[in-house]
């Protein structure tokens, strides 16, 4: 099993707000990210594909058919967007790294049909990210 | 949550920077030497050092966070950054009076601290001594992931 990452980077808005909880409340747990008119972040994100490479074109996948995945799935829907009020997959839902890269997992998976989409990491910045799996880190490792 | 739940880790990173000096009264002056060589100079050297901390959890829908890194930061703040940044590890930190301070032994010292934090589940610890060196430490287990 070979394991094959492209990394791409995108910029977003988006703030952190539950309308469930008082205005307090939102202020306490989310602190400097409930500022109403939002903020935003230079996202990275690192997509890991798993497979075997093809015996004749030596590849799991074909890069170039990755990057048009993620330009169409991720690129076109996120960046210079914000997360908040365009981005249908996350309505409802507050924008954390942990939940943007689920959303993520779940659009790319179906569309690689070459290999197996084994992880998903979203950094929001340097020092916080979210790592996704279907099955768990301790899967087939990398 | 439906059944073909996903699998989320967060990942947090935090930075201090601190000195050590890997040498073991167990090994005489010449066998210090070498085996630990620039690093058993006795009066010690530093590093930046990057640590890299893994929860697993339920990702709470009303606040769409493992963990809120409010109460993380804290948390590292307390059992670890404060000790250890900016200090002598064999000097300031009790742990390493005997034990070497490799950073295969920091990985495994604050593990065992930061496996206390009540809010999700420790998955495991990741040290950047320099930018070329990296060593992780997930428990007692096999199985790790970078």
């Amino acid at each position: 099993m070979v394991f094959l990452t492209r990394k791409i980077e995108f910029s977003a808005s988006h703030l952190y707000h539950n309308p469930n909880l008082s205005a307090e409340e939102n202020r306490r747990i989310f602190g400097k990210c409930n500022n109403p008119h939002g903020h935003g972040h230079n996202y990275t994100l690192e997509v890991t594909v798993a497979g075997e490479p093809d015996p004749v074109t030596g590849m799991v996948l074909d890069l170039k058919e990755l990057k048009e995945i993620l330009e169409r799935e991720v690129m076109q829907r996120m960046d210079h967007r914000h997360l908040n009020y365009e981005v249908p997959e996350l309505a409802g839902q507050i924008p954390t790294c942990e939940n943007i890269a689920q959303v993520i997992w779940r659009l790319l998976e179906p569309k690689i049909t070459q290999g197996k989409l084994h992880r998903v990491r979203l950094y929001e910045s340097p020092y916080l990210f979210a790592d996704c799996y279907r099955n768990g880190a301790s899967g087939a490792g990398n | 949550m439906k059944n073909d739940a996903l699998y989320v880790e967060l990942g947090r990173r935090y930075r201090f920077a601190a000195s050590h000096r890997l040498h073991t009264s167990q090994l005489t002056e010449a066998e210090n030497d070498r085996v630990f060589g620039k690093c058993n100079n006795p009066y010690g050297h530093g590093h930046n050092y990057v640590l890299e901390v893994s929860l697993s959890g339920k990702v709470d829908p009303a606040t769409g966070m493992i963990a809120n890194l409010g109460d993380l930061d804290a948390f590292v703040e307390r059992h670890v950054l404060e000790e250890f940044d900016h200090h002598s590890l064999n000097e300031d930190v009790a742990a390493f009076r005997e034990k070497v301070p490799t950073t295969e032994n920091l990985c495994i010292e604050i593990y065992r601290r930061l496996q206390k934090f009540p809010h999700a589940k420790l998955e495991r610890v990741r040290i950047q001594e320099t930018g070329n060196n990296s060593f992780e430490y997930a428990g007692n287990r096999e199985g790790h992931h970078s």
